[in-house]
């Protein structure tokens, strides 16, 4: 076991090296970091001294080792437009997003399972229906389309405005924006819920169970739902790729001061820092995500833990 | 097998689907304008069953240009960049996958770590990256999107190649003296190509949401051209005088996105029994 847990550790830090490394040679790569990093209309001397500054004048390798060296100390670089450090601007920007993806991933969770299990347990009736609609409708859905036909209905039903920082410091306000966030997800956990308690509740130790005379809620509660919850963890984990992508559509529409109106708008002007800084944050906090999955599995499911 | 009748809602989608292709190929004759000609008087107007003028079916936007022909335009544009992207990942994807389990050693080690790599990145994500660094270009977006879930199909077809090596017929054909080439192009292929095809259907309403979106950011099809999400973006600042601008490209967008998946799970039920959902 203790081989497994260090072959996944290793996995995760070859991963987030590789990724790094592509970073550091996509920037280096593109054209000249210096004239990229300077302002459009900077003159030839304010670019040598950029390069210089940034250590382009060293070979390759030198400038490679400089750029780890950075990100094991934690300097990222500097914002070209607001001078302030990549990491700074983020960190600004992550309470906000963090409260927007965290609501987003609770109602996802506190929803869409429910309606899964209700959907299996009642299978082939119109509840069951209404609920794969629902899932197939929420996978569609694009979500700056929804996100749009909130603010819509905000505007005309209730008469307010449901975008913009004001929403992003009260509970009720992050609840449009979380909602649109969450819809996609919310859908795939509905299926997943659906399918994996389905496959469950048919396998013989549930029979057996029913045959023992086991109470029907006892049946659910204990003897079906822990098992049916094991795939459900990998789903919430691979989720998170999907709640990232989405907040970078789902912040621009309701102009919420998160980290994806800030990846959005440092492509827009080009602040090479900040985009770069985001990228290796976001390949982080996956890459963390999915050993925490791999791990978390050996806690939940007692047969890996046997292998 | 037997043959199960189609179902009412995946007819339905079929022929939105062919709707939407049929607007996209030849919407543009159903008006007198080009999908470029402003007019500022005839800013803004409504549509003309609302009582817009009559020339102008959908309305036009905040620069007099006709809705109707920019969707149409848009629609092109939406389609070829969802056909040709997902088919771009989905090639690319099988090779890798194909070529990681046919090789193994370090071209396995490498085509590893590098869906690894790709799993830990939201293409969102790294779209943006790239846009930041490069100039937008419409082969440069066309590449970027084409990148959506390469990822997916190297695992699937590299799991699918490797069990199909340890099968009966691979090993006879092996031992017949069959080359590599023929092995796996006459008859590992054939037998996993239903997989990647499955995945395909899968891969389609991701690559067309993702396009609107990135469109809708303002980071994909850049002005001259058109698409679905860039005239959503262009309406949006409307939402409340010119609905019309947001509500048709945006309706549009989600029933194509809806139809394909619905279509998809159906010929995923047909392809792979297996696999087939729970109903």
């Amino acid at each position: 076991m203790t081989a497994f847990i260090a072959f996944k550790i290793f996995r995760a830090v070859v991963t987030l090296l590789v990724t790094v490394t592509l970073v550091f040679v996509f920037i280096r790569f593109s054209g000249d970091p210096a004239a990229a990093l300077a302002p459009p209309d900077a003159p030839q001397e304010i670019i040598d001294q950029y390069a210089k500054a940034m250590g382009l004048d060293k070979p390759l390798w030198q400038q490679y080792a400089g750029y780890l060296g950075g990100i094991f100390r934690g300097d990222f670089g500097y914002s070209i437009h607001t001078g302030k450090s990549a990491l700074t601007l983020f960190a600004e920007r992550l309470p906000a997003t963090l409260r927007l993806g965290g609501t987003a991933l609770l109602i996802a969770i506190l929803l869409g399972i429910p309606l899964g299990s209700v959907a299996a347990l009642n299978r082939r009736t119109l509840l069951d229906r209404c609920v794969m609609a629902f899932s197939v409708f929420a996978f569609a859905m694009p979500n700056f389309l929804f996100g749009l036909i909130m603010i819509l209905t905000g505007a005309l039903v209730f008469n307010t405005y449901l975008g913009g920082s004001s929403g992003a410091g009260s509970w009720a306000g992050v609840l449009p924006p979380a909602l649109t966030l969450g819809l996609a997800a919310m859908g795939s956990f509905a299926r997943f819920a659906r399918s994996s308690l389905l496959e469950t509740i048919n396998k013989p130790f549930m029979r057996a169970a029913e045959a023992r005379g086991v109470p029907f809620l006892r049946r659910l509660v204990r003897h079906a739902a822990p098992n049916a919850a094991i795939p459900l963890v990998t789903l919430i984990g691979l989720s998170l790729g999907g709640l990232i992508a989405g907040s970078v559509v789902t912040e621009q529409v309701f102009a919420w001061p998160g980290v994806g109106q800030l990846l959005v708008r440092s492509v827009a002007t080009r602040d090479i820092a900040t985009v770069q800084f985001i990228v290796l944050a976001v390949a982080f906090t996956m890459v963390l995500a999915n050993l925490m999955v791999d791990l978390l599995y050996l806690v939940i499911d007692p047969r890996i833990r046997a292998k | 097998m037997t043959r199960q009748p189609v179902p009412p809602a995946v007819k339905l989608s079929l022929c939105f689907i062919a709707f939407f292709v049929l607007i996209a190929l030849f919407g543009q004759a159903l008006s007198p304008h080009e999908f470029r000609d402003t007019s500022l008087i005839d800013r803004l107007k409504p549509p003309a069953f609302l009582g817009g003028p009559e020339q102008y079916m959908l309305g036009t936007d905040a620069k007099g240009r006709d809705l109707l022909v920019r969707l149409a335009v848009g629609a092109r544009i939406t389609l070829v960049v969802a056909i040709v992207g997902t088919l771009i990942g989905a090639v690319l994807g099988s090779l890798l996958g194909i070529l990681a389990a046919a090789r193994r050693g370090v071209a396995e080690t490498v085509i590893v770590a590098a869906i690894d790599v790709q799993a830990s990145l939201p293409i969102i994500v790294v779209a943006l990256f790239v846009l930041a660094m490069f100039d937008n270009s419409f082969t440069l977006f066309l590449l970027l999107i084409g990148l959506t879930g390469w990822e997916v199909y190297a695992r699937l077809m590299r799991g699918a190649t490797l069990s199909a090596k340890e099968h009966g017929y691979v090993i006879a054909i092996r031992a017949l003296g069959a080359s590599p080439w023929r092995i796996y192009l006459r008859h590992i292929l054939p037998n996993i190509v239903n997989i990647a095809l499955v995945q395909f259907t899968v891969n389609l309403p991701l690559t067309v949401l993702l396009e609107t979106a990135l469109s809708f950011l303002g980071l994909g099809v850049q002005p001259p051209l058109t698409s679905l999400g860039q005239i959503m973006s262009e309406g949006r600042d409307r939402l409340l005088t010119a609905w019309w601008l947001t509500v048709f490209p945006g309706a549009t967008i989600f029933f194509l996105a809806l139809s394909i998946s619905l279509v998809g799970d159906w010929l995923r039920d047909i392809l792979d029994p297996t696999l087939r959902t729970e109903a």
